[in-house]
Parts: C-alpha cells; structure tokens; sequence
C-alpha cells in the first residue's frame, strides 16, 4: 500500500531551482533512499515534505493527507531526524527526550518511561543525566534518533543520519533502521553513502540537480549493467606496457589498468582465461590472481549520475562504514 | 489535551533554560533595581519617586520583554532547535502564545521590581493595582510582540540585539519617560503616539501621579489594538520567514 505519493514536486529559491519537478511513491513499510550528492535536493524533498519548507509547486500526499495543506495532521503520524542534531544543548539527555515527548502531547508518566525505554535501547542510560553538550558526535546523533521515534511515529525520516559519526555508533543506526522496518515503520532516508543505501534499502532513488535520474530496487538498479563482464588479473610484474597488446589480441575486449601490477578486462562475452594467460606468460608476466568483478551499486551510480562515488563519499566527513 | 500539555511544556522550557538562569534572573533584578537607586540618587528625599515609578516599571518591562524573546528565538533557530517545534503538530499560534508568554511573565515580575523597592520609601496604598497590573501586562505584551517582530527579521544574535536597540532607545525619548509628550518637537509628536509604550506609560502615571494625556479606558483600548496589530504582523512574517 502507496503511504507516501509525490507527483511534480518543485521548489525554487529564487531563479534557483533545487527540486525539479521530482515524482516518486512510497510503499508502507519499506525503507526508501534518496542518494545524491551535496545539493542534489535531498534536504530540501524531506523538508517539504515535512512542513519545514513550502514547496513552490505540486503535491505531498501522506497516508492520505496532503501534506501541503494539511501538514499539522501529518506531523502527529512522523518523526524527523534532521541532517543537523537539533537538540536543546543545556538540557540533559532524558529532558531532551521528554520534552521532545511533550510536543506531541504524551503525558509525564507516559512520556519519562518511554524516554528511559529509548535510553536504555541506545546504550545512553548514563549518559541521559548529562547535557547534551558534553556528548560525543556518534552520542548526538543516536539522541536525535531517539527523539525522532520518541512519540512512536508510523513514517520516520532520516536525513543523513550517519553522517560524521564513528563506526560503531554509524553501525548501531543502521541496525536501528532495520529494526524500526521490521516493526514495521517506512523509512524515508536520505544520504550520499552508496553502500549505506544498498545494505539497508529496500527502494533507492538517484537525485542529482534536482532530479530523480533513476529509481528501483537494488536489483533493477543492478540491470543497468547486466551483460558487462569484468575479471581483474593481478601480478607480480607491471602490466601498463600491456594494455595495448592486449587490447589488439582481444578486440571485443576492454582494458583498464587500475594499478601498475593488475589489469581489468571488460567485455560484454564471458571471458576465456586460457588465451589471456597463455599471452601474458609469453610476454614473462605471470599472473596469480584471477578473479570476476562483480558489479556494484556504485557502478550503477556512477553509469547513471556521471559522479564518481569518491567524490560523494568525501563531501560530508568520514562516516562509519 | 495535547496542545495543553504542548503548550506547557514549551513555557516551562523557556523559563527553566532561559528566565530562571542566574545571569537572566540578575538582568530582571540589577537593571530595574540600578535604574531606581541612579533615580534616587538624583533626586534625593522621597518626594520623586512616584513620579519616577511609572517610568522604571515601563523601562524594566520594555528591556525585560524585548530583549529575551528576540534573542532566545533567535539563538534556538540559529542552532536548529527551533525547527523540533515547528515540527510538533502544535499551531504556529499555539507555539507564537507559548513563547510570548514566558517573556510577558518575566516582563511582570520586572516591572514589580522598583515597585517592591519603592514600597519601603512611600505609601503605595492609595495605587488602584488593578489598572496598574492591566497596564503592565498590556505594556509587556505590547513589548514581547516586538521582540517576536524582531526575532522574525534576525539571522544572528547580534543581529536581534542591534535591531532590539534600534526600537528601544527611541521609544525611550518618545514615549514621555523622560519628556513629556506635549513638551516634544511638534514634529516628533506624531512618532510618539504611534509607540504603544506612550500609552502604557500614560496609564502608569495616571495611576501614580495623578498626571495623564488620554483617560484609561482609551489607553487599554489602544494598547490592544497595537497587541492585535503586533500580533498579526508577527504571524504573517512567521509564515512568510520560518516555513521558507
């Protein structure tokens, strides 16, 4: 069942256009992924679609609601995790969480169990006593989460919510997602780690300038490549002088060398070790590793938006992966 | 229900992270309490101080109210913390009265402060209190609006600071503080009856003095206009400047 349904999203800032007339639905419990580089429009859909930002044109409908007209509805069904912690730095841990608990109308009682409850599930019991401004980045971030779900909401968003923080703390989160899936929450995430995207993303959407430029599941993704077959051949001895031999030996073939001591080969056949073998002996090359490259979602990103995955990765500190 | 236990717990936010911190609850207390000995000290014996009340219950609401609200606003919305409340499925009214009202309590109980002072020094009695305490709840609404107003229109602390003094110090001359309305320029005359602290200081000294421009009725009357006004203003830039 369709929970969310965007259909023309536009929102200009200016003669700026950061969300260009997107369209995308979400089924109810599954987690979707806007992937996209630094000001792809990532931040801007969630925060339209949350009542943070007022689009400049088409339609948000949440479980049934439209959230443009309507949005004050809608917030009592979601929780948002925003791409900065926007917590209240004086007040403790277990304040934070309560008063977090109280905007959404829970009473005392209710209210300081289940923020002991989210404490306790965050490794943060302790550290609930202590201001939020004595807290590590990883601690931040799991007790923004926290106050995200606090008031139990039946769509969470996510925005970049490993961003800059250390590996276990980044590995607890996405647990976390998982988790909240299983309960049967939808998750809208947003974030610019491909391999956070593939490992807990039921549905991804590539967003660059504005645009949706593909959308699927990991495995329609996948398709993009299908028919392109890789081995990646390493050795003790440079393979650079190489590349052209054995590109006029093998002409269906492509080379690529990635480091002096190995050599891809690309080719849309399946690809026969014997002769590549045989023709690097001969030249005094011996090979001992051969292995099939297995394309990735990265590739596929890469294919499709043009950016190269580093750049990506690199924009926004160093996440825990 | 839910918009009560919302709207409480944003006012009791404010007041614990905010009024009741040592420096705010020093500010509420020094200020007023050095504009009235810097008064007493000018004109000494007891003769002039219920003439200067009004003017110290005006000042202290005026800076009290004004500058807590627009930078408090300002500081939660430039560390995001604010956007948690425009996410709560709470009003923008709602939220707007909840904030308001912290500034406008701790506006009150500044105004009391020379008060209190002034209660060891003359005989307050005869002071119909009633009118007095609508004048300063009107006076700190007037003035918390005004924050707001400013808080809307500032990025930065110190940009709320600079534009909160932008108003402040001109109302000061204008409102008849310290010059009577009637004594002004002809051609400043006007500014000050578009000050809806004028009004508010016209009520205290008539209720401390004896001495007045308009008659009470009036006055509430045009405070609550200007708090409509303020109001309205506040709540069309809200949605214009917040919900970008």
């Amino acid at each position: 069942m369709e929970i969310i349904s965007v259909t023309n999203l536009i929102k200009k800032y200016g003669e700026f256009q950061a969300v260009n007339g997107i369209n995308f639905s979400v089924e109810q419990g599954e987690v979707f992924g806007f992937l996209g580089p630094n000001g792809a429009g990532k931040t801007s859909t969630i925060n339209m679609m949350v009542g943070l930002s007022r689009p400049s044109g088409g339609r948000i409908m949440i479980d049934g609601i439209d959230a443009i007209k309507d949005i004050k509805k809608v917030q009592r069904m979601i929780g948002v995790v925003p791409d900065e912690n926007n917590l209240y730095y004086e007040m403790d841990g277990f304040g934070n969480l309560c008063f977090c608990a109280s905007l959404y109308g829970m009473h005392k009682a209710e209210r300081e169990k289940r923020a002991g409850e989210l404490l306790e599930q965050f490794n943060l019991t302790e550290a609930g006593k202590r201001p939020f401004k004595a807290y590590s980045k990883g601690m931040k971030r799991k007790l923004t989460i926290a106050a995200g779900i606090i008031h139990n909401p039946k769509i969470l968003f996510l925005d970049e919510p490993t961003t800059g923080i250390d590996v276990e703390s980044a590995r607890q989160i996405r647990e976390l997602i998982l988790d909240l899936k299983n309960q049967g929450k939808t998750i809208f995430i947003t974030t610019h780690y491909i391999e956070e995207a593939e490992r807990i993303c039921d549905r991804i959407a590539f967003i660059v300038n504005g645009r949706i430029v593909k959308m699927g599941t990991v495995t329609e993704l996948m398709e993009n490549l299908e028919g392109e077959h890789k081995i990646k051949l390493r050795s003790d001895c440079s393979m650079k002088d190489m590349k052209g031999e054995l590109e006029n030996s093998f002409t269906d073939c492509r080379v690529e060398i990635p480091d002096d001591n190995s050599c891809l080969i690309v080719s849309k056949e399946r690809i026969a070790l014997s002769p590549l073998l045989q023709l690097l002996d001969s030249r005094g090359i011996s090979v001992y590793e051969a292995k099939e490259v297995k394309p990735s979602l990265e590739d596929v990103f890469v294919k499709i938006t043009g950016i190269e995955a580093s750049k990506l990765k690199n924009e926004k500190g160093k996440a825990g992966k | 229900m839910k918009t009560i236990i919302a709207f409480w717990n944003i006012l009791r936010k404010d007041i614990e992270n905010y009024y009741l911190k040592p420096p705010n609850i020093s500010w509420g207390m020094i200020f007023p309490l050095s504009w009235t000995l810097m008064q007493l000290i000018r004109s000494p014996g007891n003769t002039g101080i219920s003439e200067l009340l009004p003017g110290l219950m005006a000042v202290s609401v005026l800076f009290g109210t004004t500058s807590m609200l627009a930078v408090t606003i300002t500081f939660e919305r430039k560390g995001r913390s604010f956007d948690r409340l425009l996410l709560a499925p709470i009003s923008i009214n709602t939220l707007v009265f909840a904030k308001i009202l912290g500034a406008v309590l701790f506006g009150i109980l500044n105004a009391f402060v020379p008060v209190f002072f002034a209660a060891f020094f003359i005989d307050l009695s005869g002071i119909d209190w009633s009118i007095t305490v609508i004048a300063v709840i009107l006076t700190a609404v007037t003035s918390a609006l005004l924050g707001l107003l400013i808080a809307v229109s500032a990025r930065e602390v110190f940009e709320a600071q600079t534009f909160s003094n932008f108003f402040r110090f001109p109302m000061l001359f204008l409102c008849g503080l310290f010059i009577p309305v009637d004594k002004l320029p002809a051609v400043l005359r006007p500014i000050s009856f578009c000050l809806p602290l004028t009004y508010g200081t016209d009520i205290l000294n008539s209720m401390f003095t004896g001495n007045f421009m308009f008659n009470t009725i009036f006055n509430i009357f045009v405070m609550l206009i200007f708090a409509a006004l303020l109001f309205y203003l506040c709540q069309r830039n809200i949605k214009r400047k917040w919900i970008l």
